[in-house]
């Protein structure tokens, strides 16, 4: 399959890769790592005019915790925050989630910052940023602007993104002591997009209660979910095996995942249960150590 | 027919050079340009790995990029396999372990192998299933491939080329 024709744009600064963006409007996407925009391509659902390739812009890969905040460049490919020791160290949920983001030679090339831009609720990340609480850092022709994970999805495909910007950084407020979180995704086969997948990051106190917590479902609707309502019930109480069951029927109750080839919505909503439940026991485990 | 831009590319060693539109694949270019034609097109929507090779010493899914993208870089095929006239012990334990029938997905399994081993000498088995999970085989249950891995890590460990 061959993509349509297209202009080519390699900038080697931010600024000109924000320039170019302006210049020509709708039609210009972003080439990060293009595994999620390379395929679209070949099967012409996506036809940008202008293809501005960032790969060369340096200075926007890195993992690094700063003023309070992991701070992760939007270019930083998923193989590197799989390999980096501070992710390994303190970021458990972050681990699971990029260790199941498609194969090896995929991880080699796609970016953190593409997985969030993408739009896309099949993609891994948006559901474990909405649980870890993140901020993403937008960068166009006005300068750089902070948006709140929960304001970042809009709708299938569409993010806060203005046309003429990037998402440069990601931030996740470094999490307190007694944290602990857990990607629990169901795929058909390594490689595939999640079948249902849940994000959990919790906070307890030094009594064992929950102090914060986060849940995020991954290709349970038109966009990354957040369970709210899983998320209050649990707020403020000291877990046990009947709470976590509350909770997990709860994110059930809120999702709203479509029929696809990879199963019908009752299966799936019978999977966000099960997979709450254990992304929730794993991540409150890791959270006691 | 857009603007055809310059690749200078290092491939298996040697440096090429040819003119491509933007739009065209890694693997066309490298199959159909540069007339190597280990790399094989499988899928063609990014799930078998068939198309696997090493970009600046990294596997990647050649049918996902575009060639204008390794433009400067050094890549290596399965053509490129370090071998000193013999065969590389990874090609070698492929034989001796029957790792293939087709011989489809083979290239693509040798250069993720390859990767893994650079990276892991000793894999354990799991870790071989991890480092060639982005290899798609229908005919053999991976279970030789699996074999002729450790076959190399192996000859590979008693001192052979690398």
């Amino acid at each position: 399959m061959i993509p349509p024709a297209f202009e080519y744009l390699r900038p080697k600064t931010l600024p000109e890769a924000v320039a170019m963006l302006q210049q020509h409007g709708d039609d210009a996407k972003i080439l990060s790592g293009g595994q999620s925009l390379i395929p679209m391509m070949k099967l012409r659902l996506a036809r940008p005019s202008h293809l501005i390739d960032i790969n060369r812009v340096s200075g926007l890969s890195y993992v690094k915790e700063e003023g309070g905040f992991l701070k992760i460049g939007g270019l930083t490919r998923e193989a590197e925050l799989e390999a980096s020791s501070v992710v390994r160290a303190k970021y458990p949920l972050l681990l699971d989630t990029a260790t199941v983001i498609a194969d090896p030679q995929v991880r080699n090339m796609a970016t953190v910052g593409g997985n969030l831009a993408h739009g896309d609720p099949a993609n891994d990340h948006p559901a474990t940023m909405l649980a870890m609480g993140a901020q993403v850092v937008a960068t166009g022709a006005k300068g750089e602007r902070v948006i709140a994970i929960d304001d970042f999805f809009v709708s299938l495909f569409t993010t806060a993104l203005e046309h003429d910007e990037i998402l440069t950084e990601i931030r996740i407020p470094i999490p307190p002591a007694h944290s602990g979180g857990a990607y629990f995704k169901l795929e058909r086969k390594v490689g595939d997009f999640a079948t249902a997948a849940t994000a959990v990051q919790v906070t307890l106190d030094d009594k064992g209660t929950i102090q914060k917590i986060g849940i995020g479902l991954t290709n349970a609707g038109p966009t990354p979910l957040r369970a709210k309502s899983a998320e209050d019930a649990l707020r403020g109480k000291k877990p046990d095996a009947a709470l976590i069951n509350q909770a997990s029927q709860l994110a059930m109750d809120s999702a709203d995942p479509s029929a696809d080839l990879r199963g019908p919505a009752e299966y799936k909503k019978g999977l966000i249960k099960e997979l709450t439940k254990r992304a929730l026991t794993r991540a409150l485990e890791r959270a006691s150590k | 027919m857009a603007k055809k831009e310059l690749i200078q590319v290092k491939i298996n060693g040697k440096d090429r050079e040819a003119a491509a539109e933007p739009r065209l694949l890694l693997v066309h270019f490298i199959r159909e340009q540069l007339g190597l034609t280990g790399t094989h097109v499988g899928c063609d929507t990014s799930n078998c790995g068939a198309c696997t090779v090493l970009v600046n010493g990294k596997t990647v899914k050649s049918c996902t990029m575009f060639a204008v993208q390794v433009d400067g870089a050094e890549v290596m095929t399965v053509e490129g396999l370090p071998s000193n006239g013999a065969l590389h012990p990874l090609q070698e334990g492929f034989k001796e372990e029957h790792a293939l029938q087709c011989g489809f997905c083979t290239p693509g399994m040798l250069i993720s192998s390859y990767a893994l081993l650079q990276k892991n000498p000793k894999p354990t088995e799991e870790e071989i299933r991890w480092g060639i999970s982005g290899n798609l085989c229908r005919c053999t249950g991976y279970v030789n491939i699996v074999k002729a891995v450790q076959f190399a890590s192996n000859k590979l460990a008693q001192g052979g080329a690398k």
